[in-house]
């Protein structure tokens, strides 16, 4: 007799771990009051909630520069970094602003070329506008941004003098990639972007300090000649080749991949990308539909997808800082913040080179780790933070708690997060030193137990992942 | 001479961040074109350290002249590369990576750590003094560690209470355990393979190596007895560090760190000024430091800055020009200045900036080739032209 063994199926997640899972994914975490409320709501009407950031209000734009004028001006990247990353902590359209961020990983642009913040300010407001929107949208915006404009040369590209550049990672990072196009189409494609370049630029003078790049359609500089790309042909210019892409099957190939490598998993499952690609293709690559079958599919909710990711340090810091609901308001001290995340790898809107920045297991070595740890244990050590004061009250509510009890809680409130077996021996070996746990109220030295158990685990490895 | 030396060649580099003004840093105050150049940011004839009948010190650079006195100093003058770039941020990448045409992400540096210590055996090979990690010591794999404070140096630096940190330091090899014990076995079962496991198994080793390099660099400060005072400055204090980690025989080879605020549009004589005092009695501690404990022999210093700044001045200060100026220091570098200092004849300057005569891969493959005794070809990407300053 032959048994057929079937591998087991990875289990889905629900309650909430799934909840938790997909604050993570699809915006920075969420608090455990937040995602008591969202459990209250349901899955799929906070999924659906997510997908529709318009109908959360956005952040007070005034009150930020009102206390931090340096922010609008953005005239050195600091200020521009610092600003994002509050938008990040604040915002309450989390998918908005993962989108952004999202896009900036693939669109990369880097302020190092540039040497002008605001017009960087701008290229990420812009993809904030149209992240969720129309694909093909989206590439004919980026195409015009400014910024992009710059860094990928196109300003110099003119029907006397070509430059490549962009017409070449438009094709191989941005949409169809390597292997689908010809040395001809990059020629052609680089043709039809002739003359998009900006208008004359302000000098830096001071007191006037930055202006605004600004986009601006030279007829003068382009080649209005007929081109052949990717088999058709015609009098292409940017717009026109934006269409050719996106009827390309592997544009719908490209556009499924780097979402479900983003949102789900660094090793996709192919016949998952397929039927992404496919939402894609039919809902004429409306990025909404396409994210809402994401975050509703099995791939999703699978334990397979589950803390499978490195945290980038912006979701690190970003999530740290919501968790502790520190700088909900504008106060002194956010650049140091913003600053963690290039202390950590990830120079926010300067990006290495146009092939962004390298993840998974890359965000992480030795110097990084130090940085990740001391500044992560640093925040929730700190029991004054509301954020802290509230899973102490939590914790407080479960009465006496044993080392492993205490181990457990915290975990679960910082996640849920899974802890190894090693790791939580190791905790309940840390917490065991101090015997059970008693938070009487103000007893500040059983609240700074509790400060310590939540350093130690955001301090573990496990902590890392997203 | 490229000697033998009982102990491996050390390099430390400072970085001046902000494009140091190479003109007033040594002053050709024998041109008079100088003087009709610089109205008001100059430096008078009688404050100037001389060297010669043409060129001199600025007047703050009292404590590094000793240096050039002993014939320890070589100047290289007019370092830059072929078309300048005047952004600090591309032009330091340039310096970083060694592709002034395109963007590269793997620092000259980190290349060298990699053939110091390839299997990257000793995590403290390259220690950086500052926080987050210049590109120059960036490439996958090479483990580098960024040092604030060496005192303060640590993971879990926040946990306050003493007994709790230590407590915490204990249990944390436990957290980072990387799978497997002394006899090559796992010490966890493997479970169905979840796609985070072998980015966890990665992360325990690089965490018990974080552990290891903050254990051992602890050690330095407890082994460090000396009697020169550091001045106060923070690259002094950096400086200190790096003499504290030296002396402490962790078989570190490469050091790092930077001074910043050299971009000096406005106010630049009380800036400048300072920032070279700084730098001068910064570096003059650090080198008695290392001779009183009789190990200055096997270190050389590398001083450097990503551009020059414009020949004439703005009034208050100067703007971002090209044809830097590079210093590098030790027992045994043969003392004086190389390369040509560039000329101030309006005819000769691009965009009213210096021409740059020194390529700095020559300088780098200098020191790479004739210091460290590591083949610079592929380090800076090509083959350049070197000086005998070893």
């Amino acid at each position: 007799m032959v048994v057929a063994v079937r591998p087991p199926e990875a289990r889905q997640l629900k309650g909430v771990e799934l909840m938790a899972h997909l604050y993570r994914r699809a915006g920075f975490g969420a608090t455990r009051d937040q995602l008591e409320a969202a459990l209250a709501r349901g899955y799929e009407v906070t999924v659906d909630e997510l997908l529709h950031p318009e109908l959360a209000p956005p952040l007070e734009e005034d009150l930020i520069y009102r206390y931090w004028p340096d922010m609008k001006e953005s005239r050195q990247i600091d200020p521009a970094q610092s600003l994002w990353v509050y938008r990040m902590i604040n915002t309450q359209r989390p998918l908005e602003e993962k989108m952004a961020l999202f896009w900036h990983h693939l669109f990369a642009t880097g302020f190092a070329k540039l040497n002008h913040a605001k017009v960087m300010t701008n290229q990420v407001a812009m993809l904030r506008r149209f992240g969720l929107g129309n694909f093909r949208t989206l590439l004919v915006e980026i195409s015009r941004d400014p910024a992009m404009i710059f860094w990928l040369d196109n300003h110099t590209n003119t029907k006397r003098v070509h430059n490549e550049n962009y017409g070449r990672e438009l094709l191989e990072l941005f949409s169809i990639g390597i292997g689908n196009y010809t040395e001809d189409d990059v020629k052609n494609c680089a043709r039809a972007f002739t003359g998009w370049t900006l208008k004359p630029t302000i000098p830096a003078a001071q007191p006037y300090g930055r202006f605004d790049w600004e986009f601006e359609f030279r007829p003068d500089l382009h080649d209005y000649g007929e081109k052949m790309f990717l088999g058709e042909r015609g009098r292409f210019d940017g717009t026109d080749i934006i269409d050719i892409i996106v009827r390309q099957p592997s544009t719908a190939q490209f556009l499924a991949m780097r979402l479900y490598k983003y949102f789900v998993s660094d090793t996709p499952d192919q016949s998952a990308i397929d039927q992404l690609a496919n939402v894609g293709a039919e809902s004429d690559y409306d990025i909404r539909s396409m994210l809402r079958w994401l975050f509703l599919s099995d791939e999703f909710q699978s334990e397979k997808a589950y803390y499978a990711k490195v945290k980038s340090p912006a979701e690190h810091v970003v999530g740290i800082m919501r968790l502790v609901e520190d700088f909900t308001f504008p106060k002194h001290g956010i650049r140091d913040i913003a600053l963690e995340c290039r202390y950590m790898g990830q120079d926010l809107m300067n990006p290495p080179s146009v092939e962004g920045w390298h993840v998974g297991k890359e965000w992480i070595d030795t110097g990084i780790l130090v940085e990740r740890i001391n500044f992560a244990a640093a925040q929730v050590g700190d029991v004054g933070k509301p954020g802290v004061q509230k899973i102490v009250s939590r914790l407080r509510g479960m009465g006496e708690l044993t080392p492993e009890q205490l181990v457990d809680a915290c975990a679960d409130l910082l996640g849920p997060l899974q802890l190894g077996d090693m790791t939580r021996a190791a905790l309940v070996d840390f917490a065991s030193k101090d015997g059970n746990l008693a938070l009487t109220p103000g007893d500040r030295a059983a609240e700074e137990r509790v400060g310590a158990m939540l350093s130690m685990i955001v301090a573990t490895r496990e902590f890392q992942l997203v | 001479m490229s000697g033998n030396f009982s102990t491996p060649p050390t390099l430390v580099v400072v970085q001046l961040t902000g494009g140091n003004d190479a003109l007033n840093t040594i002053v050709p105050y024998g041109e008079g074109l100088y003087y009709d150049m610089r109205r008001t940011v100059r430096i008078a004839q009688e404050d100037v350290l001389p060297i010669d009948d043409h060129f001199g010190f600025h007047p703050s650079m009292r404590a590094i002249k000793p240096f050039w006195d002993a014939g320890n100093m070589a100047i290289i003058a007019g370092v830059g590369y072929p078309n300048p770039n005047y952004s600090h941020f591309r032009s330091m990448d340039i310096w970083y990576t060694c592709e002034p045409d395109k963007i590269a992400t793997d620092g000259w540096l980190g290349k060298t750590v990699h053939e110091i210590d390839p299997r990257a055996e000793n995590v403290l090979t390259a220690v950086n003094f500052g926080r987050g990690l210049p590109r120059a010591l960036s490439l996958a794999g090479v483990p580098v560690a960024s040092v604030a404070q060496l005192d303060t140096y640590g993971l879990l630096t926040s946990l306050s209470s003493v007994p709790r940190r230590q407590s915490a330091l204990e249990v944390f090899s436990c957290l980072y355990d990387d799978g497997w014990n002394d006899q090559g076995h796992p010490t966890e079962a493997p479970d169905t393979a979840r796609p985070g496991d072998e980015v966890l198994r990665y992360m325990g080793q690089t965490g018990l190596d974080a552990q290891k390099g903050a254990d051992i660099l602890r050690t330095a400060l407890g082994k460090y007895q000396s009697t020169v005072q550091y001045p106060n400055s923070s690259l002094a204090q950096s400086l200190k560090g790096i003499a504290q980690v030296k002396l402490a025989d962790l078989g570190t080879r490469v050091f790092y760190t930077s001074l910043f605020g050299f971009d000096t549009h406005a106010t630049q004589l009380p800036t400048h000024a300072k920032l070279w005092q700084e730098v001068s009695e910064g570096v003059a501690a650090f080198f008695d430091d290392l001779r009183a404990h009789d190990k200055a022999d096997d270190v050389m210093m590398l001083i450097w800055s990503e551009f020059g700044r414009r020949v004439k001045d703005n009034g208050a200060g100067t703007d971002h020009g090209a044809g830097s100026i590079a210093f590098i220091l030790g027992d045994h570098v043969k003392g004086g200045m190389y390369g040509e200092y560039p000329s101030l004849k309006p005819t000769d300057l691009t965009l009213g900036n210096l021409k740059y005569s020194v390529d700095f891969r020559s300088m780098y493959a200098t020191v790479l080739d004739q210091w460290m005794h590591i083949e610079s070809e592929p380090i800076v990407n090509g083959s350049f032209e070197e000086f005998a300053i070893v």
